[in-house]
């Protein structure tokens, strides 16, 4: 007997128990649309902070040393700069200022940089332009604002070509940060950015404490955080415990590794509702298989073979489990998106997963389907003609 | 009419019920010729189904032989049985035994599914077996909404549908009144004057009387023409 005509048989005999077999269903149908949610979910958070730290810039490597001996002198950073697989390097030196504009005055964090920090830490200017080195040569009094720093001091107006007072002087805004959001708490928005050597003025700080490299290639990182390890070794020898050097990489590694056993713990919980539903439809065919033995035993007097029985029994599970799949598939769906626009949180789909919660639901019919359909096919004729 | 159709020499079956040996089949030989109507005739308990099922190759004997068409059934395993059941053998039961969420035709064209014919000729020869019992114009009716006459009839036609070499009728009036089973043994006899072999198994004289040759069973022995038996059911 073909295929065909057992799913045929399969479909007919679903039918004809409708409500058993949506209830059957309904288990697979929970445990595929949980896994399909739940992983989507995590998935969404995976990408979410990705791009987070991504946004802090990509290939980045923070150098930070503590104390006035360890000054990063302009001579240490530019051998830095010339170490092998390092791109660019910026050096910061940051504090809190007062800055005021007409009557609204507010506390903020100022960072004094080169023009490198815009690529190295990944900041684009909406509006205007960003740092250049002719206003460090020229010590320019001129800043680049935050969005969210730009929206306080101006309300709404265009800030760039205005002038604001920085602890009492006055720095013209030449430019307006994009808007990055706040990115693992600490917000890239409430800035104000000034030239390095105009910043070093005003903060009253010549020691630069902080820089950031930016790598040529990702799958360098590690080789680069070696090199610059062992080049500040050899700046500030028996000093080892006074700096860091920090790899975003290790943070992107870090918070990958708990996306994802919060992936798989997830994944795994709805896994185990799956096998509930699995073994739910065992229990359906095993009454199933009893409530029909008187058919089983027509059916093998009339000339079906072991394996025609079998495959009826099993193919029945199968059509159950992978119907109750597809439609576990859409409510999923259906699902994520009311939760993603209820609840303004990321889902990020993949077709693979669908594909998998798919194969295992299939896998689950075929699985709790053999102990049931290889009861059915060892009937003996003879007593399960005689059974009523 | 050279070699027959079945040859069975010194069957044997034994059933161990409650510690207690049940000899079944007793030492039983039996030679059925092609276009024979053979009615078995026996009370219940006399081994009357054991013989029913070794014939309908449900089952194996433990000891003897059973040739059906030159086979050997008694060495056959389970597979090999069921496609003989399928292509030799047509049941008809006492209670029908249709499918009941199948339709007249899909029942009757069961057996060529398990044959493996397809799905055109399938149908067209169930429908030629539905004719032959007449009710061609109940083909898509369902067992339910079909009388016991016709159920049976469409029965009939189930066990006709693979064209196999022998009809088995286990009581097959058994479960219905006495003008339809008038009805149903007239078809019999037709079947049968058109070539087909028979065999009834039966407790009711008055049917087993309508077959050509009658053998009877008691405690699991036969005996040609019924016999003493004969005479011990005339009494009732």
């Amino acid at each position: 007997m073909g295929i065909l005509q057992c799913i045929k048989m399969a479909f007919r005999s679903i039918k004809s128990n409708k409500l058993r077999s949506c209830l059957t269903m309904l288990g697979i149908i929970i445990g595929v649309s949980s896994v399909i949610v739940l992983v989507s979910m995590a998935q969404g958070s995976t990408t979410n902070v990705t791009n987070q730290i991504n946004q802090l810039g990509t290939n980045l490597l923070t150098v930070n040393t503590f104390g006035t001996d360890l000054a990063l002198t302009q001579d240490k950073i530019d051998q830095l700069s010339k170490l092998n697989g390092v791109k660019a390097v910026a050096p910061v030196v940051s504090g809190r200022v007062t800055v005021k504009e007409d009557r609204t005055s507010s506390q903020q964090s100022v960072l004094a940089t080169t023009p490198d920090y815009s690529s190295v830490r990944n900041v684009n200017v909406s509006e205007g332009r960003f740092i250049t080195d002719l206003d460090i040569e020229y010590r320019q009094k001129i800043a680049v604002l935050g969005s969210d720093t730009a929206a306080t001091l101006f309300s709404g107006n265009d800030p760039v070509g205005q002038n604001i007072l920085v602890n009492g002087t006055s720095f013209k805004v030449v430019g307006v940060l994009a808007s990055k959001g706040s990115s693992l708490g600490s917000s890239g928005d409430d800035v104000v950015i000034v030239p390095l050597s105009t910043g070093e003025r005003l903060l009253k700080q010549t020691d630069i404490n902080q820089v950031y490299l930016q790598g040529k290639n990702e799958n360098q990182m590690d080789f680069v955080q070696a090199e610059v390890e062992a080049k500040l070794a050899s700046m500030f020898p028996n000093n080892t415990d006074s700096y860091t050097v920090s790899n975003q990489k290790d943070l992107m590694d870090t918070m990958s590794s708990v996306t994802e056993s919060m992936t798989l713990m997830l994944g795994g919980i709805a896994g185990i509702s799956l096998l509930v539903g699995g073994i739910g439809i065992m229990n359906i065919m095993l009454v199933s298989v009893s409530e029909r033995t008187k058919e089983i035993g027509i059916r093998k007097a009339i000339g079906a073979k072991r394996r025609d029985v079998l495959l009826q029994f099993l193919i029945e599970s199968t059509v159950l489990s992978s119907m109750g799949g597809i439609i576990g598939i859409i409510f999923g769906l259906c699902l994520g998106k009311i939760l993603s626009s209820a609840f303004n949180m990321t889902l990020s789909y993949s077709s693979s997963i669908m594909f998998m919660a798919f194969l295992f639901s299939l896998a689950v019919g075929v699985v709790f389907g053999v102990f049931p359909a290889n009861k059915a096919s060892k009937l003996n004729p003879i007593q399960a003609l005689r059974y009523e | 009419m050279s070699t027959p159709i079945i040859q069975i020499k010194n069957l044997m079956k034994t059933y161990k019920i409650g510690g207690e040996t049940v000899h079944a089949l007793n030492n039983v030989s039996l030679e059925i010729k092609k276009g024979e109507f053979l009615a078995i005739i026996g009370p219940s308990g006399s081994g009357k189904s054991t013989l029913m099922n070794m014939l309908g190759c449900l089952d194996r004997p433990d000891s003897g032989e059973y040739l059906l068409e030159g086979k050997n059934i008694g060495k056959m395993n389970d597979n090999q049985l069921a496609s003989i059941r399928n292509q030799k053998i047509g049941f008809i039961f006492q209670n029908f035994n249709l499918l009941t969420k199948l339709t007249a035709l899909e029942n009757v064209e069961l057996p060529l599914l398990y044959a493996g014919v397809s799905a055109k000729i399938r149908r067209e020869t169930a429908m030629e077996s539905l004719k032959k019992v007449g009710l061609a114009d109940r083909a898509a009716h369902l067992p339910t909404q079909l009388s016991g006459g016709q159920q049976q009839r469409v029965a009939i036609a189930r066990a006709l549908a693979a064209n196999p070499s022998i009809l088995l009728a286990d009581e097959p009036t058994g479960a219905l009144d006495s003008r339809t089973s008038k009805e149903i043994m007239e078809i019999m006899q037709e079947l049968n004057e058109i070539g087909n072999t028979i065999i009834l198994i039966t407790h009711d004289l008055t049917i087993a009387k309508q077959a050509r040759r009658m053998v009877s069973i008691q405690d699991g022995q036969l005996q040609e023409n019924g016999g003493e038996l004969l005479g011990h059911f005339a009494m009732h």
